[in-house]
C-alpha cells in the first residue's frame, strides 16, 4: 500500500500546476511517483530525493575545497558579511515562498541592502512597460472560460510552460468555450517554427527584432490605413487578415516571453503589445498577460510592492527605498563594480548573468543559498543548502496571473535541514542583535 | 498589561452621549474600565484642554489586495517626496495615494483611526489580501468579499434561492475569512467580461438572464437571513456617470419594507458607499450638477439605510474598483494608464490614475457633492465621513474633511479659490449650507456610527466601560477653536492613541507596532449539500485552482484572527 497526496503545487514554472499527484512510501517519507506533472515538473520532486544531496553548508576554501559549518556558523557568517557591507547585493527570491521573501526584506531593510529578483533578466522590461501604459489583464481561468482568440508573442509554452496550453489557454473546455480548442483561433508570433507554432492557425514568422514594428502594424490595420507591402517580414495583407482575427474574437488574450522582453526595443516592444491590447478592448474583450518564468517571481513583486512600493531593483541602502532600474538593478551594480557583497537566494546568476558580472560576485564575500549545487553556489565563498519549497516546506506563492496559491509540503526535508525561511530568520535575529536594534 | 488614565480631557462619546464634557478615561487590559477599576499605578495622561474620541472606525477603503498592489506596481511615481525611514522597530514606508502597507497602518494610527475595513476582495485572491493585511501594522482589519457579479450568486437568484445563495455566502466568507457581503456594479463587472457593461439596475446581464436589481434583493435577503454584523455594502451601477442620481435612488428602493435581523444592533440593511459618485445630476460633464440633496432627501427618511460620502479632496491620486467597466470608460476620458484584472467566476477590478485639479469645474462640483452629502444628513450616525480611499482622495485627507465639515469659512475660502468658481457655486447648494459639524457629530461620523453599521458597537466606537481601548486624545481645545487649520493639524497628529491598551501613537508619532487582529465573520448554516456540489462542480469545470487550494488558511494569513460568530442554522 502506498499513500497518495492530491491537489499538490508544482514549484517549477508560472504556471503554478496545483492538481498533482504524489505516492508516497508508506512511511510517508519517499516520494516514488508523480501524476499530472510535466517532465520538467515531476523531475523537480524526484530530483529533491536524490542520494547525493548536500545537507550541510559549506564554505570555500582557498584552495577551492569545501568546509562543512553548522547553520547557526552559516547565518553568522552571513549576518557579518551583510553588516559589515556599505552595499550588499540580495538577489534572487524567485524560487523561494512569501514568507522567506517577507523575512529577507527584514533583513534588507535593517542593513541597508539592494533587493532584487530574476524579473532583472526576463520581465524586468515588462514592468517599466506597465508603468508607463498599464497592464489590461485577467485570471488564467477567465481565459479558460471565455478566450477565443489566443495569441503567444515571442513564447513558446509547449516547452517553457508545458501544461500552460492544457490547462489555461488553448485545449480546456470552459463555461463558454465549450469546444476547447476548436473554440479558439490560436496566433503565433514566432522567427522559429517551435513546437507552439505547430499548433497554430495562423503563424507569423516575423523577421528577428522586428517585433515593435509587427505590433504596430496591427494597431494600422486596425485603424484600416495606409501599410507598407511588408512589415517585419510579413506581407500586409496577412496583416490585415490577422488584425480582423483578432478584432472579430468575442475575448482575445496575448501572451508574450523573452522572445520580446529581452530582444531588441525591450520595454518598447511591450508598450506596443499593450497598446494594441488597449486598442483592442474598443472593439472587443482583450486581456495581456506576461508568461513568467521562475514559479514566484511574481510573488517576489508583489511582496516587494506592498512593502517598499517597487516591483524590483529596490535599493534600501539610503535607510529609504530607491528604484531605478539600470542604476539600482544587480546586473549593474555588478558590472560598475559597487556592490561589495553578494548574498543569492533562490535564483541562479551564475548560470544567467553576464560573465563578467559572474567575475564579480567570485571575487565578492558571497553567499548562496539554494537546495542544489548550482554554478552560482560554485562562485560564491558560502553555500547553504535550504529544503525545498513546495515538496518539503510549503508556503505561498503567486502564479503568472498574480492568484497566490499555498503550496503543500510532500516530505520532510532530511534530517536537520532547514528551510529558506528558518535560515533567514536565524540571520535576521543575528543581524537585528549586530545593528543594536531591540 | 498596562493601565492608564486620561484625565480631565474633552470627552465625545456618542454612546455615552457625553458632549465634550470634561471626564477621565481609565484603561485596563485592553478594555475601557470606570476610573475606580485602575490602581494607583496607573500612567496618568494629562488631557487638560484636550478632545478625548474612541479609536475611529474606517469602513470603507482599499488598503489591501491586488488591485492596492497592483497600483503600487505601475506607479513608481507615487512614491516621489513621500518616503519616511525605517526607525527602531518601525518600518519604512511610502507612498502617497497608495502607501505601503507599513505606512498605511501608521497614517491611520497618527490620525487615530484603529480599525479599518478593505472595501473590496476578490475571492480568489483572498490570500494576497490576507498577506497584505499581516503587514499593516496596528490597525485591526477585515475585509469585504465581492459578490454582486458571482456566478454562484446570480444562478441561485436567478430562481430566487435566497437559502442557497446565503449558504454559499457563508461558506465564501469562511473561506476568505472575510467580513461583508459586498456588491460592486451588480451585473456590471460580469458583463464587462464582454467589454460590456449594466447601467440601470434593469439592463440584464449577458447570459445570466437576471438583473442586477435582483441580485441586489436578493443578496439583502440572503444577508438577512444570515444575520451577518453587517449589512449588504453596495456600489450601485453606473457610478461617476452624470444623471445617475436616479439609479441610485432605484437601488436605494429595492431596500424599502425590509428589516435587520441580527443579534449585533446594526439597524440598515443597506450601506450604500462613496454616495458623492453616485449624486450626479445633468446628461453630460458639460452641464453636470449636484444631486446630493435629493439622495439625502431619501436617505434621511429612510432608516434602514447607512450612507458613506467619498468625499473628493482636490488631489492627484490613483482610482481603483472592482468596477471594471467604469475605469475603461475613465481612460478613455483622461487618457492615463489603465490596468484591469478580470477574475474568473467572481469579479473585476481596473485602475487609472487621476488628477482632481481645482482648475476644472467637474472636480469642483465633486468636492461641493461630498460636503453636501455630510452637511445634509440629519443623522450623523448613519452617515460616515470616507474618501472611498483613494479613489476620492487618499485617505489621509481625513483631517481636512473635517476642518471643510466643521468651518463654513475653510468651505466658502476653498469655493472663492476655484478656477471657474461662480460656475461651481451654482451648481451645487453647498455655498448656502452654513452648517457647521460638531466635534460631537463628527465622533458620531467617524467613531459610533461606522462602529454600529458594521455590527461592531460592542468593541468599538465608544468609551463606555467594557468596550476595546481605543482612545484617541487629540491637541484640540473645543472652547477655543480660532483658526480652521487647527482642526486640521490636531485631527493629523493625535497626542496619543491607544489600541487595545497599548500606546501606539505618542505626540503624532508611531512608538509601537500594536497588536493588528484580523475580523472575520464565520457564519453556521445548516448543511446544504446542493450549494456544496455546486461549489465542487464550479471548481472541477471552471476554476483554474483546485477547491482545496482556495481556501485562507494559516497563521500566515491570519496570524491573529477575531472571528465573529454567527448562527444561522
Ligand atoms: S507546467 Fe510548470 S507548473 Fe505545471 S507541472 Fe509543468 S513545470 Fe510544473
Ligand atoms: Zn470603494
Amino acid at each position: 500500500m502506498t499513500k497518495s497526496m492530491t491537489d499538490v503545487i508544482c514549484p517549477f514554472c508560472g504556471t503554478l500546476c496545483d492538481d498533482l499527484e504524489i505516492s508516497l512510501s508508506d512511511d510517508g517519507k519517499k516520494i516514488l511517483d508523480v501524476y499530472n506533472a510535466c517532465a520538467i515538473g515531476a523531475e523537480k520532486f524526484l530530483h529533491s530525493q536524490a542520494k547525493d544531496r548536500i545537507t550541510r553548508p559549506r564554505l570555500q576554501q582557498a584552495d577551492g575545497t569545501w568546509k562543512e559549518i553548522s547553520y547557526d556558523e552559516a547565518a553568522e557568517y552571513a549576518a557579518q558579511m551583510l553588516s559589515k557591507a556599505k552595499k550588499p547585493i540580495m538577489y534572487g527570491w524567485s524560487s523561494t515562498n512569501c514568507e522567506a521573501q517577507s523575512v529577507g526584506h527584514e533583513i534588507a531593510e535593517m542593513v541597508g541592502a539592494c533587493v532584487d529578483n530574476t524579473a532583472a533578466v526576463c520581465h524586468g522590461t515588462t514592468l517599466i512597460a506597465v508603468q508607463d501604459i498599464g497592464l489590461p489583464s485577467c485570471t488564467l481561468g477567465e481565459i479558460k472560460n471565455r478566450a477565443d482568440r489566443v495569441i503567444f508573442w515571442g513564447c513558446n509554452p509547449a516547452h517553457a510552460h508545458p501544461r500552460h496550453m492544457s490547462r489555461y489557454s488553448w485545449v480546456p473546455r470552459g463555461f463558454f468555450t465549450g469546444k476547447g480548442h476548436k473554440s479558439r483561433k490560436l496566433v503565433v508570433v514566432d522567427p522559429r517554427v517551435t513546437d507552439t507554432a505547430k499548433l497554430a492557425d495562423i503563424h507569423l514568422q516575423i523577421e528577428q527584432g522586428r517585433d515593435y514594428e509587427l505590433l504596430n502594424a496591427l494597431r494600422v490595420a486596425l485603424n484600416e490605413e495606409w501599410l507598407p507591402d511588408t512589415v517585419a517580414g510579413i506581407p500586409k495583407e496577412k496583416i490585415r487578415e490577422v488584425a480582423e482575427v483578432l478584432k472579430s474574437g468575442r475575448f482575445g488574450i496575448i501572451f508574450f516571453g523573452m522572445g520580446v522582453t529581452q530582444t531588441l526595443s525591450k520595454n518598447h516592444n511591450i508598450d506596443e503589445a499593450i497598446a494594441l491590447t488597449k486598442h483592442l478592448n474598443e472593439f472587443t474583450k482583450y486581456s495581456i498577460m506576461p508568461m513568467r518564468g521562475h514559479y514566484n517571481v511574481t510573488g517576489s513583486g508583489e511582496v516587494l510592492a506592498w512593502q517598499f512600493g517597487f516591483p524590483y531593483s529596490v535599493d534600501l541602502t539610503r535607510g529609504f527605498a530607491r528604484y531605478n532600474p539600470g542604476d539600482t538593478s544587480t546586473i549593474d551594480l555588478l558590472s560598475r563594480g559597487e556592490a561589495d557583497a553578494v548574498f543569492v537566494i533562490a535564483s541562479d546568476p551564475g548560470a544567467h548573468f553576464p560573465i563578467s558580472c559572474v567575475r564579480q560576485i567570485s571575487k565578492l564575500p558571497s553567499v548562496c543559498i539554494d537546495p542544489h549545487m548550482t554554478p552560482t553556489a560554485g562562485v560564491c565563498k558560502l553555500h547553504v543548502p535550504v529544503a525545498f519549497v513546495g515538496v518539503e516546506t510549503g508556503g505561498n506563492a503567486y502564479r503568472m496571473d498574480n492568484v497566490p496559491i499555498d503550496m503543500r509540503k510532500v516530505v520532510d526535508a532530511p534530517e536537520g535541514m532547514l528551510t529558506d525561511e528558518e535560515f533567514l530568520t536565524k540571520i535576521r535575529d543575528r543581524v537585528k542583535k549586530l545593528k543594536g536594534a531591540a | 498589561m498596562s493601565e492608564y488614565i486620561i484625565k480631565n480631557g474633552h470627552v465625545f462619546d456618542p454612546v455615552q452621549g457625553i458632549k465634550g464634557d470634561k471626564s477621565d478615561v481609565a484603561i485596563k487590559d485592553g478594555k475601557i474600565v470606570k476610573d475606580t477599576e485602575v490602581s494607583s499605578k496607573a500612567k496618568v495622561i494629562d488631557a487638560k484642554g484636550k478632545t478625548v474620541m474612541a479609536g475611529a472606525v474606517e469602513v470603507h477603503a482599499h488598503i489591501a489586495g491586488p488591485k492596492v498592489n497592483m497600483g503600487r506596481i505601475y506607479r513608481p511615481e507615487d512614491k516621489l517626496f513621500t518616503y519616511t525611514p525605517k526607525k527602531g522597530n518601525l518600518r519604512m514606508g511610502g507612498g502617497f495615494s497608495i502607501p505601503t502597507t507599513f505606512k498605511t497602518g501608521y497614517e491611520y494610527a497618527k490620525m487615530g483611526y484603529t480599525t479599518c475595513m478593505e472595501a473590496a476582495m476578490p475571492p480568489l485572491f483572498s490570500r494576497h489580501t490576507h498577506e497584505e493585511m499581516r503587514d499593516t501594522p496596528i490597525i485591526d482589519e477585515g475585509a469585504y468579499p465581492v459578490f454582486g457579479n458571482n456566478w454562484f450568486v446570480m444562478e441561485y437568484l436567478k430562481n430566487n434561492e435566497i437559502e442557497n445563495t446565503a449558504a454559499y455566502c457563508a461558506w465564501l466568507l469562511r473561506a476568505t475569512k472575510g467580513y461583508a457581503i459586498k456588491l460592486v456594479n451588480p451585473g456590471g463587472t460580469e458583463a464587462w467580461g464582454w467589454g460590456l457593461n449594466c447601467l440601470t439596475i434593469h439592463d440584464p446581464v449577458p447570459y445570466f438572464d437576471i438583473t442586477p436589481a435582483q441580485i441586489i434583493k436578493g443578496l439583502i435577503d440572503a444577508n438577512e437571513r444570515l444575520g451577518l454584523p453587517h449589512s449588504i455594502h453596495i456600489h450601485p451601477n453606473s457610478l461617476g456617470t452624470p444623471g445617475n442620481y436616479t439609479i441610485t435612488l432605484d437601488t436605494l428602493k429595492l431596500a424599502e419594507g425590509v428589516k435587520a435581523k441580527n443579534k449585533f444592533g446594526r439597524e440598515q440593511v443597506m450601506h450604500l458607499t462613496h454616495t458623492q459618485f453616485h449624486s450626479y445630476g445633468g446628461e453630460n460633464w458639460g452641464n453636470f450638477e449636484s444631486k446630493a440633496k435629493e439622495v439625502m432627501d431619501y436617505v434621511n427618511k429612510n432608516k434602514n439605510i447607512t450612507i458613506d460620502t467619498g468625499n473628493v479632496t482636490l488631489d492627484e491620486t490613483t482610482t481603483m474598483t472592482a468596477d471594471g467597466p467604469f475605469e475603461h470608460h475613465l481612460t478613455e476620458l483622461n487618457h492615463l494608464k489603465w490596468a484591469n484584472i478580470d477574475v474568473e467566476l467572481e469579479t473585476g477590478s481596473g485602475l487609472v490614475p487621476y488628477i482632481y485639479s481645482p482648475n476644472i469645474s467637474v472636480c469642483a462640483i465633486q468636492w461641493s457633492i461630498g460636503l453636501e452629502l455630510a452637511l445634509m444628513a440629519k443623522d450623523p450616525m448613519r452617515c460616515f465621513i470616507t474618501t472611498d480611499h483613494p479613489n476620492a482622495g487618499p485617505f489621509i485627507r481625513y483631517p481636512r474633511i473635517m476642518k471643510w465639515l466643521m468651518s463654513d469659512k475653510a468651505r466658502q475660502d476653498q469655493l472663492k479659490a476655484f478656477k471657474n468658481s461662480d460656475k461651481v457655486i451654482a451648481a451645487s447648494t453647498l455655498a448656502s449650507l452654513d452648517k457647521e459639524m460638531s466635534l460631537y457629530e463628527i465622533a458620531m461620523m467617524t467613531r459610533a456610527g461606522p462602529a454600529k453599521s458594521l455590527g461592531l458597537s460592542n468593541m468599538y466606537g465608544g468609551l463606555k466601560p467594557g468596550m476595546d481601548a481605543d482612545v484617541v486624545v487629540y491637541d484640540l481645545n473645543p472652547d477655543k477653536i480660532g483658526d480652521p487649520e487647527e482642526i486640521e493639524k490636531a485631527f493629523s497628529l493625535a497626542s496619543h492613541v491607544f489600541k487595545t491598551g497599548v500606546e501606539v501613537v505618542k505626540n503624532g508619532e508611531v512608538v509601537n507596532n500594536g497588536n493588528k487582529r484580523t475580523l472575520w465573520v464565520n457564519a453556521k448554516v445548516q448543511e446544504n449539500a446542493q450549494v456544496m456540489r455546486d461549489i465542487n462542480e464550479k471548481f472541477l469545470k471552471y476554476y483554474s485552482v483546485k477547491q482545496a487550494n482556495y481556501e485562507s488558511l494559516g497563521h500566515h494569513f491570519v496570524p491573529n484572527p477575531y472571528a465573529i460568530e454567527v448562527d444561522a442554522t
